[in-house]
């Protein structure tokens, strides 16, 4: 049967290409669910790659990273795990607790600050949730034909997520369940020689310390790190109505929450350019003078985003009620 | 979309997008293509065209769908041979299409051009200054090939040597993507030695430090990408950085000089100078076409496209439909042009986008502040690329300020 490529043409003048619902929620391990997002309309998603994560603005107005673990081929599904902290400020419990299928949430990004680059062979460790931006990096070994092994470590067997989809890779997978055979030892299971490895490594703050500690001395770009952070990631919002001042116009436009700052600019008759209108080409990049730009694009790294000077208005708002950009 | 779910067969047309006639005048044929259905299949070629604009859109995003790494142009690189190397940016899909198209995003991003927006400025100033010491001059070879020739290959970082090499490199790979007809032909008597020339500059020590080259081998030493790989991202940038805008260049001086009310406008408010490039790039769509490969059998509007075949999307007929634009055959800056598809759009979306934004920002910011009026001084003349829309010369009038 063929493939239908639909059009999604309409979605990039669509207001808020950024609303997803909850398609499914699964258990994926004790205290895990997976859940795959999609758009109401069917249509694409921004593309990603693996070590892309993606902001969740919950209804409870919090925001937390989570990253994409399912399948970039299909571009109509978002896939992540979410596990439940419990001494977290209740992002992680509200997605447990509260939401369920067919509710909506704000998306923003995906960003990624873990990208998977070329190497002769990649050595994977992941402890707990950390698994998740591992999971299409495997894949996408495997494709390529580069030779991988990966160690995760977990609190209890029952308690590590996807080890079903693991199962398939044999003996290239070590499972070290804490319970059975103790913390994860990164300096036994490394090879000694690591001339063209790549190191990606993913989870709790010991874990990655020790492999740092382990890895320091090797070549630039040999280890390759995310931390996982329960922290709130700042400042996001859901889509509340602000007003922005256009300073050398002389002018106050008001965004709508049905409305991206990009189009109630056009509207007001003042066309910024733009192009992909979906944070990733940086066409529309314009300076923010005052107030706190809520980033919701693929472009800005963590340090540009706190600096808070630019924006991207074909996706981003605003935190507080006002904003000020040089236009 | 077909609702009964069984794809039938597209309408079938005799004609040629790559004979001289559709490339001298390719509007007429864009046109036919786009009234004639969402699909046309183009017997000479047996390919598959898209000319509307919703569904050049969405082949461009989908990926998956329609690959790159069978080749951009009319071979299809699962039963034939490339000229060359198949480039690790365009002729590439994820994955092995990430690691290259990231670093490059990076190098030549806005945030990363910044420190050559003075630079580029104070050329560009002193361009306009020389040559508008003369009332009339030929503005493709005296603007629009010799501004990016003067700032482009400095900024990548190259040798004084053998520039000239450049346009007939770029031109010769552009049509190379289109069938072998004579202007392959002709192109194929200089590419050894082209290609050589090219090659060589993509050396490492060839490469200034802190240029665009320097930075992609910069790239391999962090491990982004491999050292293998440096060189052929730094070919992509001789290769699609110099033709293309330089083409694009020409468009916008020839739009003005067609159109002097808008002129006057652009005199009036130069910030429309970045509007008024991008609508240059819809209006005239330097590249014009580009092909991608079907991954299955595909279902396009309900039409049928079989696995493997190529499916070519005509960016510049996309680019005037008028189900998309407003009055498109308008060169107007009023209007937004946002969204349009002249530099393609997801995944491989012209890279290099934001220099060639920013090094016509420059040039026709000095130009409008120096010239009052700017007009044709004779009739243009078409250049003939297989791909690109191009002028060979155009004579204009100018007014100083």
């Amino acid at each position: 049967m063929a493939t239908e490529t639909s059009a999604t043409a309409r979605g990039a003048d669509s207001a808020s290409a950024v609303e997803l619902r909850v398609a499914s929620k699964s258990p994926a391990a004790d205290g895990v669910v997976a859940l795959t997002l999609a758009r109401a309309d069917g249509g694409r998603l921004p593309d990603w790659a693996p070590g892309a994560h993606i902001d969740l603005v919950l209804p409870n107005g919090m925001t937390r990273q989570y990253s994409l673990c399912g399948d970039r081929w299909d571009a109509r599904a978002y896939r992540i795990g979410v596990l439940r902290e419990p001494d977290g400020r209740g992002g992680s419990a509200f997605v447990h607790d509260e939401l369920d299928a067919g509710d909506v949430v704000a998306v923003g990004g995906p960003r990624n600050n873990f990208r998977l680059a070329p190497a002769e062979r990649y050595l994977f460790i992941a402890g707990g949730i950390g698994i998740t931006p591992l999971l299409p990096m495997i894949v996408q070994a495997d494709m390529l034909g580069v030779e991988w092994r990966l160690l995760y470590g977990g609190r209890t067997r029952s308690s590590m997520a996807f080890l079903d989809e693991l199962a398939v890779h044999g003996d290239r997978v070590t499972i070290v369940p804490q319970d059975e055979g103790g913390v994860l030892d990164v300096a036994a299971w490394l090879p000694e020689d690591l001339d063209g490895a790549k190191v990606y490594c993913c989870g709790p703050k010991g874990l990655l310390d020790a492999v740092e500690a382990h890895c320091a001395g090797l070549p630039a770009g040999t280890l390759r790190t995310e931390r996982f952070l329960a922290a709130d990631t700042g400042p996001r919002t859901g889509d509340h109505a602000f007003d922005v001042e256009l300073r050398r116009s002389g002018r106050t436009v008001t965004v709508g929450p049905d409305r991206s700052l990009l189009q109630a600019l056009g509207e007001a008759g003042l066309h910024v350019l733009s192009s992909c209108r979906q944070g990733v080409c940086g066409t529309c990049e314009t300076t923010v003078l005052d107030g706190v730009p809520d980033h919701r694009d693929s472009l800005l790294d963590d340090a540009e985003r706190a600096a808070g000077d630019c924006m991207f208005v074909c996706v981003s708002r605003s935190v507080g009620p006002r904003l000020v950009l040089d236009l | 979309m077909n609702p009964t779910g069984t794809p039938s067969a597209p309408v079938s047309l005799d004609l040629d997008p790559f004979a001289p006639e559709a490339l001298q005048d390719p509007l007429p044929m864009q046109a036919a293509l786009r009234d004639a259905g969402p699909v046309v299949h183009l017997e000479r070629y047996d390919v598959y065209a898209l000319a509307r604009y919703e569904h050049v859109h969405t082949a461009l995003t989908d990926w998956q769908s329609l690959q790159s790494g069978a080749g951009v142009g009319l071979a299809n690189f699962r039963y034939e041979e490339p000229w060359r190397p198949p480039s690790l940016l365009l002729e590439a899909d994820p994955p092995l299409h990430d690691a290259p198209r990231a670093v490059l995003s990076g190098i030549l991003g806005p945030r990363s051009l910044r420190r050559l927006r003075e630079t580029w400025s104070a050329n560009a100033e002193e361009l306009v200054d020389q040559v508008t010491a003369e009332p009339s001059f030929d503005a493709v070879t005296a603007l629009a090939q010799a501004f990016p020739l003067r700032v482009f290959p400095d900024a990548v970082g190259l040798g004084r040597d053998g520039r000239e090499n450049l346009l007939p490199y770029g031109d010769h790979a552009f049509n190379a993507f289109g069938p072998p007809n004579d202007l392959v032909a002709k192109g194929a008597l200089r590419v050894a030695e082209l290609s050589a020339w090219v090659n060589a500059q993509c050396a490492r020590d060839k490469l200034t430090p802190g240029g665009f080259g320097a930075r992609i081998w910069d790239a391999a030493d962090a491990g982004d990408i491999t050292h293998a790989q440096a060189p052929l991202i730094v070919r992509s940038l001789l290769t699609a950085g110099v033709d293309t805008t330089v083409h694009a260049l020409a468009a916008m001086i020839y739009a003005f000089a067609a159109h002097p009310a808008q002129w006057e406008r652009l005199r009036g408010d130069p910030g429309l100078a970045r509007i008024a490039f991008d609508e240059a790039v819809r209006w005239e769509s330097p590249v014009q076409t580009f092909f991608r490969t079907a991954t299955g059998d595909l279902s396009i509007a309900g039409s049928l496209v079989p696995d493997g075949k190529k499916v070519l999307m005509f960016l510049g007929a996309a680019n005037r439909d008028p189900r998309r634009w407003t009055a498109p055959d308008a060169f107007d800056l009023a209007r937004d042009p946002s969204a349009h598809v002249g530099f393609g759009m997801g995944i491989h979306q012209c890279v290099g986008q934001h220099v060639a934004r920013l090094e016509a920002e420059a040039l026709v910011t000095a130009l409008a502040r120096r010239v009052r009026r700017i007009g044709l001084a004779g009739e243009p003349v078409r250049h003939l690329n297989n791909t690109l829309r191009a002028w060979s010369s155009m004579p204009v009038r100018i007014e100083l300020a």
